[in-house]
């Protein structure tokens, strides 16, 4: 894992604790769906506020392909990179 | 061999066993609102339900055209002259003389050089977006967009991208993350939004696409006849026509028929034609149907005052729920919705307005844009006062027997203060069903 992934990981993590009411686990193979029970929109949110927190555009076929958590700090990573 | 194939259907189908359940939840209340069957329809606002007249007021039939006279002549004339269909696309069988005529009608109404129409309004989305926009390119869409422009999005290989709903800034700040990136920008969004009714902030939707150097498409399903001194939607009554450089609709709310359309001055449009596989590789608009609609809009601009009247029903409508404390939309126009708090109680509400004789839209997320259910209605100008005035009463009725209004509006006053003196109407709602359930 690089450093940046992380990073992204960490924050990624640090956004979704101010989202969650309740304490839950989280890390590199937590299901956003399955494991933390947000509905579509709730993730969608989320998304978007990854988005900003990064200065990134994450298209929506790639948040299709993203189940963990570790796959959505790869996506980021990605995406970082490219900007 | 029943056995077997028994066993074959339940696996394919096993994914939709949660589906299932909900909808068969749904029916266990009453009459499931995604399975009504009118055994007739006497107007464009009454219908028969369970030999009863019952009153529609969720049928986007906005200018009540469905019944007019003319329109209906002039498809009675149509199918004897040309037929039942057309029985295949315009591409493989040719196209009428009529498709011309409702193609240059609508061209003429919007005052654009080229139109092309499609066999339903979720057609043209799902054409225009896949075509417009291909591999390299981008579309930036609102998050409460309606599902035929995400499906559109789906169809085609530009990459998509949402934007905060009706959020401007926000569109900008997107825009430019991906300025530096090579392919086009296609930003969509709508002149009405189907769910709560309010309207996209066009002009500065538009300064923002100018500013970036994107394409702006305004999907006018809601607004054709409703909004504009002429009818023609948003991007008239907002005054930026010229930045629209893509007006789609439909032909089944106000126009009273089905199909959809897509306008534009674009040169070179019509190479789309044999780009675009929602309108190449379905069957063309029947005649009668397309006679009805060239009727229709020639109706609607021959009678401007429809639209006034709808707009006077609709005032009557929003703020007769809004007084009585209902948690409607941010503003008032022909799409009334009332958020509820949860599903089941909006399916029981739902199923109480019905079996007083009101027919509405039953919305759940996330068809919502928030969590909230909706009972979404729609208003038409041809809906007498008599007809708003009962729903209205039969809502505070049935809102008062469900806890989702206070008992009595004197402490639903007191309780406003006290409760949430800066909240506006739809917390206090939602705090007054909350509390009860």
């Amino acid at each position: 894992m690089t450093e940046t992934s992380r990073d992204s990981q960490a924050e990624i993590i640090d956004g979704l604790r101010q989202l969650l009411k309740k304490q839950v686990p989280l890390d590199a193979s937590t299901n956003i769906v399955r494991d933390l029970q947000l509905d579509s929109l709730a993730v969608m949110d989320f998304i978007m506020s990854l988005e900003d927190r990064f200065e990134i555009v994450i298209p929506l076929d790639r948040v299709a392909e993203v189940e963990t958590l570790g796959e959505l700090a790869r996506v980021v990573d990605e995406l970082r990179g490219r900007n | 061999m029943n056995c077997a194939e028994g066993i074959e259907l339940v696996s394919i189908l096993s994914k939709f066993a949660p589906l299932r359940q909900t909808y068969d939840s749904l029916r266990s209340v009453g009459q499931n609102p995604f399975e009504m069957v009118f055994e007739d329809m006497l107007s464009s606002t009454e219908g028969v339900y369970k030999g009863r007249k019952t009153i529609l007021l969720g049928t986007n039939n906005y200018l009540g055209l469905t019944f007019d006279d003319a329109c209906i002549e002039e498809a009675v004339t149509a199918v004897r002259a040309h037929g039942t269909g057309t029985t295949g696309s315009r591409i493989a069988n040719g196209s009428y003389g009529t498709h011309r005529e409702l193609e240059h009608s609508l061209a003429r109404f919007f005052d654009r050089k080229h139109c092309m129409v499609f066999s339903t309004g979720y057609q043209a989305n799902l054409g225009m977006l896949s075509t417009l926009a291909g591999k390299g390119d981008y579309l930036l869409l609102d998050t409460d967009s309606h599902a035929s422009i995400y499906d559109g999005a789906r169809l085609g290989h530009a990459e998509v991208v949402r934007f905060r709903h009706n959020d401007p800034d926000d569109l900008y700040k997107r825009l430019k993350r991906l300025s530096d990136l090579p392919g086009e920008k296609l930003v969509v969004v709508e002149g009405v939004y189907s769910m709560l009714g309010d309207t996209a902030p066009l002009r500065e939707f538009a300064d923002v696409k100018r500013q970036m150097g994107a394409w702006l498409m305004v999907d006018e399903a809601h607004s054709l006849g409703v909004l504009g001194a002429n009818g023609r939607g948003l991007a008239e009554e907002a005054g930026v026509e010229a930045d629209c450089d893509f007006v789609v609709g439909t032909f089944s709310k106000s126009l009273g028929s089905v199909g959809g359309f897509c306008v534009s001055n674009l040169d070179d449009f019509d190479v789309l034609r044999v780009a675009c596989r929602p309108y190449m590789f379905t069957a063309s608009l029947p005649p009668a149907i397309m006679a009805s609609t060239i009727m229709a809009l020639r109706r609607m601009q021959e009678e401007p005052q429809r639209r006034q009247q709808l707009h006077e029903n609709a005032q009557r409508l929003y703020h007769g729920l809004r007084k009585l404390g209902f948690a409607v939309g941010p503003q008032c126009s022909p799409i009334v919705s009332v958020a509820v708090a949860d599903a089941p109680l909006a399916v029981e509400f739902w199923n109480r307005l019905l079996e007083g004789g009101v027919y509405l839209n039953l919305a759940l997320p996330p068809a919502t844009p928030t969590p909230a259910p909706l009972l979404r209605s729609s208003v038409s100008a041809v809906h007498t006062a008599a007809q708003i005035d009962r729903a209205v009463q039969l809502f505070e009725a049935v809102g008062r027997q469900l806890g989702v209004l206070p008992p009595v509006v004197n402490q639903a006053r007191k309780r406003q203060a006290a409760v949430a003196p800066i909240a506006g109407h739809a917390e206090v709602a939602m705090v007054a069903s909350g509390g009860a359930r």
